[in-house]
């Protein structure tokens, strides 16, 4: 993105063009790209194969937050007992079959 | 005939007629055209240019569907530049659940690799704290900044005082001293993040003092890259073209000076960047139409010839944003869905 105060640099662009982050699937997506080098169309598909849902619906925060919270992949509004933070980025490396590096070091540095 | 409200590069109003504006959208990718050497935009991109700077409404959005993903080089320190009394790992929360951010990075407020290097240490154990309660994938980011390699804030001599004594070859040598000092550190702080957890790093402002600057990000990167083969490294520049002030530095067989951003990313990619984040200015004295059109042309020849996801630099100054601390939405609105439905970028 680039310099400039938040509401006019992070908040414009996020509602003018991005994928709204973990309202929807943006980080998801995201996470496709930085670790597989999916460049755009290609890490949205995967990322709607694996959730069984069109590529319109990822930026959908009614339909993600259930999935979210169906998934335990983490939501904007914590709910009581739900996953959060790593809880939540074990799920993701497991759904989307992929390394996430903080969870494999909570894993190394956390196992007996 | 009506008046359309749009801005200078400077950020002040101006009221253009269509056929002003359609004027500058032609002028404005024939100028990125002659310079870069790529294809002007066709009639079907400038109309829909044109159509994007007639809508009346002060904000627009890209189509369903069409959204992608956004990237925050310097992330933290945004927060910290309006004067909020939060900490880092509250900023990265307030991103990650305020402002629907994709992916989001921590930095130092001294946001150079040399500085950091000796209070990385520090550094660690925020970012580690930080992924135990984020979701989203967060980048550590920094700039490789050479000028704070030559005297009197680093240890070579200073070329800027070498080249007026007709001193070419001392200056040139200190460039290359730069280099290999820069990597070091890069690779040093690096390497530091990412055994703490960082899903990637980010090189903001690659190039800011010239070929040196680039070469050493991308040695960097490809060290990085040997070392840990699923880390994800983006790269963003600090500008269009790559100021020669080495003028002879080559990466890979090619010399670093004067490349355009659809040169630069096919080096990002030899060297293992995993995102590339070019840039165009944004010149104060045209009007946003031709600064939108320029940089969508410089931007499309760039994503076209892409094997790695590009997230554009559309901040203050860049992307045909204002160069204004606080940049308008109507125009950043604008760019911002030009930007992403004319070329086949992945990112911001």
């Amino acid at each position: 993105m680039g310099v400039g105060d938040p509401y006019g640099m992070a908040i414009t662009h996020a509602i003018a063009s991005g994928l709204g982050g973990m309202r929807g699937a943006g980080d998801l997506v995201a996470r496709m790209q930085m670790s597989r080098g999916m460049r755009i169309n290609e890490a949205k598909a995967y990322v709607a194969s694996k959730l069984k849902i069109g590529v319109m619906d990822l930026t959908d925060p009614v339909i993600m937050t259930e999935l979210r919270q169906e998934l335990g992949l983490g939501t904007v509004t914590p709910l009581p007992g739900g996953t959060k933070g790593i809880e939540a980025k074990f799920r993701m490396a497991e759904f989307l079959g992929i390394d996430i590096n903080c969870v494999k070091r909570f894993r190394h540095n956390a196992s007996f | 005939m009506k008046k359309i409200f749009t801005r200078m590069g400077d950020g002040s109003p101006v009221e253009m007629t269509e056929t002003e504006i359609r004027r500058d959208l032609e002028e404005g990718t024939r100028e990125a055209a002659l310079r870069g050497k790529i294809p002007a935009l066709g009639e079907g991109d400038l109309k829909h240019l044109l159509e994007i700077f007639t809508i009346p409404f002060r904000f627009v959005s890209v189509e369903r569907g069409k959204e992608i993903v956004l990237s925050y080089d310097a992330g933290t320190l945004k927060i910290r530049r309006v004067g909020l009394s939060v900490n880092r790992i509250q900023a990265l929360q307030i991103y990650e659940k305020l402002f629907g951010a994709d992916t989001m990075e921590l930095a130092h407020v001294d946001y150079s690799f040399k500085s950091i290097k000796p209070i990385v240490g520090n550094e660690q154990p925020v970012l580690e704290q930080a992924l135990l309660v984020t979701h989203i994938p967060l980048f550590y980011g920094a700039m490789p900044n050479l000028g704070l390699y030559s005297q009197p804030d680093g240890p070579f001599p200073n070329p800027a005082e070498l080249l007026p004594q007709g001193k070419i070859a001392e200056a040139r040598r200190s460039y290359e001293d730069s280099v290999e000092a820069a990597v070091k550190d890069m690779v040093y702080v690096s390497t530091a993040m990412i055994e703490s957890g960082a899903d990637g790093i980010n090189f903001d402002t690659t190039g800011a003092a010239g070929d040196p600057d680039f070469l050493a990000t991308l040695r960097a990167a490809e060290i990085l890259k040997k070392k840990y083969p699923d880390l994800c490294i983006e790269l963003g520049m600090a500008g269009e073209f790559v100021l020669g002030m080495h003028g002879g530095l080559e990466y890979d067989g090619v010399r670093l000076a004067g490349l355009y951003p659809h040169q630069q990313v096919k080096l990002a990619e030899k060297a293992g960047v995993t995102i590339f984040g070019p840039v165009v200015n944004t010149n104060t004295s045209r009007s946003i139409p031709w600064n939108l059109s320029r940089s969508v042309t410089f931007m499309k020849a760039c994503a076209e010839v892409s094997r790695i996801p590009i997230h554009v630099n559309m901040g203050m100054g860049v992307g045909a944003v204002t160069v204004t601390d606080h940049p308008p939405i109507d125009v950043v609105s604008r760019a911002s869905k030009a930007m992403v439905e004319i070329t086949r970028l992945d990112g911001l």
